[in-house]
């Protein structure tokens, strides 16, 4: 065995993430066997099948993802403040910037999403879990380990090095030969199974276990948006998971799909990687535009303006994601008509997205507006994104794009869309449905602290960007001349990204004093909400609900308390749940093996994780598991002392 | 839409007080194609802060108007469905200005990919450009001439690049002269451009291509064409040929500094087959070119006005092979699916 | 456990149906999963470099050997489901073991030629129409073997529990893969085998 491909060479900054690694995992394991907390975190997380913890857990790991990729942010906004700054080198911003988009777009914004929907669906559809809590719990384990796999790479061997999108023939073994970009391909196949599975998982929920008298028109926005989420990962992972494959098999086994010899084709890598990311997209931005649909009905004490055409601009722009990828490669010399019909499709999910943008508009207009901090990121929503739009219309238009094209000014574009598109909405969500989770809300006032730090400065890091792009700078370049007239800009976004930083910590600082000394909510609604969700305790109990509701209009809870008419009809009778089960987690921690094994080319190795893996399928497969049921009396009891009466 | 005024020009402080307006280059152009793009980016510029306007004029309109205060407290607003006339207002209005955008889109796109109006009737220069690690190899067939690092061009002459790699695909971009394309190994990519102001202006590859690749810049000098002459039989006269070995040599290398030549590569190392449409409209098939390490043989190398779509190759089976196949009629089957 | 006696036994309960309508979404997502191998393979279809091209390499007999064996054995899986649907354990288990060995018999097959192409010089590394075609052939061997084995698993059950709404379930999912791999072949028999002999 050859120990020095494993060995990661450089700088004190990579000594310093293996120490800093390696305490931290020695104090996990101290901590949790000090406090004897190694049965609590088994019992209660690691084989939990609930989607409220399962939920958090998501949640947890993309906060911890957030800041690692943050702290690459801040490694590339430092090494280009200045000319020749020589704080990073080629290869070490390569890296960085490489694993700054795909932890923030695959391991940070997607699993906050999904954490958010996994805690909050079943409750707005009236549900006392998802379709397949087990495969939930699959799911999230393979997540897991496919982001622990990717943070591993940056001290075990090397971090993939040829861009988020990792285009051939860069990424392949000729030009790329450390493991960095097998630990692309596996990681990112193995989180992206797990994905798979969650949109299997959440599209049978939504379209089977709606509570009774909700019709899919009366769903509420956010459940719509993860619906059509959720279809459009089914159909666009696929094509990540084939592509992956066949990035594997080129770097791993010698075939030959985007080899330069032998009859293979880079710009085929392209087409299958844009076919998935543009979609993709949509489905960090979609979510969000139902958490905001969500937060501004309910801070403006009103119903949805446009209802309808809200859920048919988000199906259209569904549809239309899949018909506009090679607008990530206008340069390509595809030719006017090729170029002329992407640039037609891309600009039309401008119509929806606009109807959208007004319905909030008028939903806001006529209603009674507070601004809580979930609301503040909202509204600061809407005017930035609104950039991030139109000069997405600008980057649409194929000829201009030749000027655009791998510039600055496109890194401003889509930090201008994701940011408030898809961080805001998660953070916002955060906020929103923090209470719900933990039985308190998070203090408004650093809340606003925290808010203003981050939307200020957001802004001051990425306009710059714009100019820098039509000036001339390209992205990734880690480094640039005097001459070239860049710095004053770039020590400028430099600045603005130090600003987010201290926003981000705020924000950290207000969960810890929260939980500390925040008030807590007695009534599970401290939001005067409009949706089901509100309407069960806060902490949630195990059940969610013990009465499943019965729905008569779109925003239900508000309706019932308006009309003082009751929610629950039937009686309380007894409940079941599934058991709890390790062998989800086994599973996600063989697939992580079989991941490693595989970077390294560790066949032996390799080929009996995946017998292990075909043990635990068949393992899983022969299990009779019932579950277990709650009593009537026992329910009976814990309502009744969740609405803080003795028993 | 009269708001529009004011925050162009405020749009305009905002880019003169910041880096200037001559250091924006892509806003900066000098010859026909880039003043092509520059005219299309700010015309879209001001039609997307007529849309800003609208958003955000009726944005604070609501959030001042309906904000929770004192005087409303216990207002509860009403239900509202929404309002068909209004949501057909703003399907409508967009739909006609992406309509717009997308006539604009297409025509600009057309010029740019096509010669300069004023420069139809002449014979192009053509320079074949290809990149290796992190250089630029720019090749002059009709003079007979290579450099590598700087290309030389005379102004007011339509010139025709065309573009692959020695390996990752790369963007050849000068910002003020025209948008940029990918040079690729596997197929050759036309870039049109002409300059109608003298002087030096920045080239780079816009693609990340690897580590190298923040320092992957060339030199673009437009000179006169009389200057541009004296340069090209300066170089015929007191440059070394480009051997195959010295060639080698230049591939290998990571970066090399500039270097001129009085032959070029393309007579032993031929560019790749010319591209066509290689994708159809529904995108989802390629164009089939029989991909293959030594690019095929292209008998195209003398200057002609016009990318000749021929591709040849000799299928000659590979002598390594333990059992040599039948040669199969490869060159009929390259032009399959096309 | 609420078992609904209108329905068939794999339906019967509301956690199988959502099982079933899961499959079904999950069938959803194999469509783009190998709507996209094919794609792979007609780009590549032509780019065979300095090897073999289908023409060459394919081989009618064992081809048509493997379809009939699939599509014999989807017949045999659909019988297995209407035995399991009269309740007749004995038929539902010989059906459905038959279908399971046609289904090996099918990767014998496959096998076979893989090792007949790789004798040929004709291997993944050859050519991209050559990586193409195994990942593309591979992936359905693959599915069908994964098969083999998820249906070994659920006839020892069967066996040993009956035929029970846990079982009927399964053996219902089952059908609904075997199907889908059926329906997969006569793609890949009629445009990578038929077309490229042509």
């Amino acid at each position: 065995m050859d120990l020095e491909k494993f060995k990661v060479h450089g700088e004190p900054l990579i000594y310093g993430a293996m120490i800093s690694i390696a305490l931290a995992t020695i104090g996990i394991i101290v901590g949790l066997t000090y406090f004897k907390k190694w049965g609590y975190l088994w019992r209660e997380w690691l084989t939990t099948v609930d989607h409220k913890r399962i939920g958090v857990m998501y949640i947890i790991a993309a906060l911890l993802m957030l800041f690692r990729g943050g702290v690459d942010a801040l490694m590339m906004r430092l090494q280009t403040a200045a000319p020749e700054m020589k704080f990073l080198d080629a290869q070490h911003y390569n890296e960085v910037f490489t694993t700054h988009g795909l932890i923030m777009i695959l391991f940070m914004a997607m699993p906050f999403i999904i954490g958010l929907m996994n805690v909050i669906i079943p409750l707005q559809i009236g549900a006392r879990d998802v379709a397949f809590p087990r495969l939930n719990a699959i799911s999230f384990w393979l997540f897991f380990m496919g982001a622990m796999l990717l943070n591993i790479s940056f001290v075990v061997g090397g971090s993939p090095d040829a861009g988020w999108s990792a285009y051939f023939p860069l990424a392949s073994i000729e030009f790329s030969p450390t493991v960095g970009n097998n630990y692309y391909s596996l990681a990112l196949q193995i989180s992206g199974i797990g994905t798979l599975m969650t949109g299997v998982n959440f599209i049978v929920t939504i379209l089977k276990m709606r509570a009774p008298g909700m019709t899919l028109m009366k769903m509420p926005m956010f459940t719509w948006s993860v619906l059509i989420t959720n279809i459009i990962i089914v159909f666009a992972f696929p094509v990540l998971t084939v592509a992956l494959a066949l990035m594997m098999f080129d770097r791993l086994f010698g075939s030959q799909f985007f080899t330069m010899a032998n009859g293979g084709m880079d710009m085929l890598w392209a087409n299958l990687f844009w076919v998935w990311g543009h979609p993709e997209v949509y489905i960090v931005i979609l979510p969000a535009f139902g958490i905001y649909s969500e937060i501004i009905a309910t801070f403006s004490k009103k119903n949805l303006y446009g209802y309808t055409s809200m859920v048919f601009s988000m199906v259209i722009i569904s549809l239309l994601s899949f018909l506009v990828w090679a607008h990530h490669f206008y340069t390509m010399g595809q030719g006017v008509m090729v170029n002329s019909f992407f640039s037609i499709t891309t600009m039309a999910i401008a119509v929806p997205t606009g109807v959208k943008i007004f319905n909030w508009l008028f939903t806001l207009r006529k209603g009674r507006i507070s601004f809580t901090t979930p609301m503040l990121y909202t509204l600061a929503f809407i005017p930035i994104f609104t950039i991030g739009g139109v000069t997405g219309v600008m980057l649409a238009m194929a000829s201009a794009d030749y000027q655009y094209h791998n510039t600055m000014f496109l890194v401003a574009h889509f930090h201008y869309v994701l940011i408030p598109g898809a961080v805001f909405a998660v953070i916002a969500g955060f906020h929103y449905w923090f209470p719900k989770v933990f039985g308190f809300r998070l203090n408004d006032r650093i809340g606003k602290h925290a808010f203003w730090w981050i939307a200020i400065s957001f802004n001051v890091t990425f306009f710059p960007m714009f100019f820098l792009g039509l000036m001339g700078m390209t992205r990734r370049m880690y480094t640039y001349s005097e001459e070239s007239g860049f710095g004053p800009l770039n020590m400028l976004s430099f600045a603005g990204a130090l600003g987010l930083a201290i926003g981000f910590v705020i924000l950290v600082y207000n969960i810890y004093w929260s939980t500390r000394y925040a008030p807590r909510d007695t009534n599970g609604d401290p939001w005067d909400g409009r949706t089901l969700e509100w309407a069960t305790h806060s902490p949630i109990p195990a059940y969610n609900f013990a009465v499943i509701p019965k729905v008569n209009s779109r925003d239900p809870y508000w309706e019932s308390k308006q009309k003082n008419t009751p929610l629950y009809e039937d009686k309380i009778t007894k409940i079941h749940l599934p058991n709890n089960t390790g062998k989800p987690f086994i599973l996600g921690v063989i697939f992580f093996f079989l991941g490693f094994f595989l970077v390294f080319s560790m066949w032996i190795p390799a080929i009996v994780a995946g017998v292990g893996i075909i043990i635990m399928l068949a393992v899983m497969s022969f299990e009779r598991d019932h579950g277990f049921y709650i009593s009537a009396e026992e329910v009976a009891a814990t309502e009744k002392k969740l609405r803080g009466e003795t028993v | 839409m009269n708001k529009k005024g004011p925050l162009y020009a405020l749009f305009l402080s905002l880019v003169l007080l910041l880096p200037g307006c001559s250091s924006l280059a892509v806003l900066n152009p000098k010859g026909p194609a880039a003043r092509t793009l520059s005219d299309t980016i700010i015309l879209s510029i001001l039609v997307m802060m007529g849309v800003l306007a609208v958003v955000y004029i009726l944005y604070v309109f609501v959030l001042v108007k309906y904000r929770a205060k004192k005087s409303n407290e216990g207002y509860i607003p009403e239900h509202e469905e929404g309002n068909k006339v209004l949501e057909a207002i703003w399907i409508i209005i967009p739909i006609i200005i992406v309509a717009f955008l997308s006539v604009v889109t297409v025509k600009s796109t057309h010029a740019v990919e096509n010669v300069a109006e004023q420069y139809k009737d002449q014979d192009p220069l053509v320079i074949y450009a290809s990149s290796s690690n992190w250089k630029w190899h720019f090749s002059y067939p009709e003079e007979g001439i290579e450099t590598v690092n700087y290309v030389n061009i005379p102004v007011h002459r339509a010139v025709e690049f065309r573009l692959y790699s020695f390996g990752t695909i790369t963007s050849f971009w000068i910002p003020q002269l025209a948008g940029q394309k990918y040079a690729m190994s596997d197929m050759l990519t036309e870039l049109n451009l002409s300059a109608d102001t003298v002087g030096s202006y920045m080239g780079r590859n816009s693609n990340f291509s690897g580590k190298g690749f923040a320092h992957m810049e060339f030199e673009a000098l437009v000179m006169t064409g009389d200057e541009y002459n004296e340069w090209v039989q300066d170089v015929k006269a007191n440059e070394p040929e480009l051997t195959e070995d010295e060639f080698k040599g230049l591939l290998a290398a990571e970066h090399l500094g500039r270097k001129t030549y009085s032959s070029t590569h393309l007579t032993f190392s031929p560019p790749p087959g010319d591209h066509s449409e290689h994708m159809s409209g529904d995108g989802s098939e390629m164009n089939m070119e029989n991909g293959n390490e030594d690019h095929q043989d292209n008998k195209d190398i003398h200057p002609s006005p016009e990318p000749s779509s021929q591709t040849e190759f000799d299928g000659e089976p590979n002598p390594e092979l333990e059992e040599p196949l039948p040669s199969f009629p490869a060159d009929e089957s390259t032009h399959e699916g096309h | 456990m609420k078992i609904d006696a209108s329905k068939p036994l794999e339906y019967s309960t509301e956690e199988n149906s959502n099982k079933i309508f899961g499959f079904w979404v999950f069938l959803g997502a194999e469509i783009p999963l190998f709507a996209t191998l094919f794609t792979v393979y007609f780009v590549m279809v032509n780019r065979f470099a300095d090897g073999p091209s289908g023409a060459e390499l394919f081989e009618i007999g064992p081809v048509l050997w493997e379809t009939l064996l699939l599509l014999t054995s989807s017949f045999t899986i659909g019988l297995a489901v209407h035995a399991m649907r009269l309740g007749n354990k004995k038929a539902t288990l010989v059906f459905m073991g038959i279908t399971l060995l046609m289904g090996l018999a099918f990767v014998g097959i496959e096998i076979d030629e893989f090792f007949t192409y790789v004798h040929e010089g004709a291997t993944l590394q050859t050519s991209g129409f050559l990586s193409s075609l195994f990942v593309l052939l591979g992936t359905h061997g693959a599915h069908v073997s994964f098969g083999f084995l998820w249906g070994v698993a659920i006839m020892i059950q069967l066996w040993r529990e009956g035929i029970s709404p846990a079982t009927a379930n399964k053996t219902f999912i089952f059908s609904l893969f075997w199907h889908f791999l059926d329906v997969v072949w006569i793609f890949i028999f009629s445009f990578v085998y038929l077309k490229g002999l042509m």
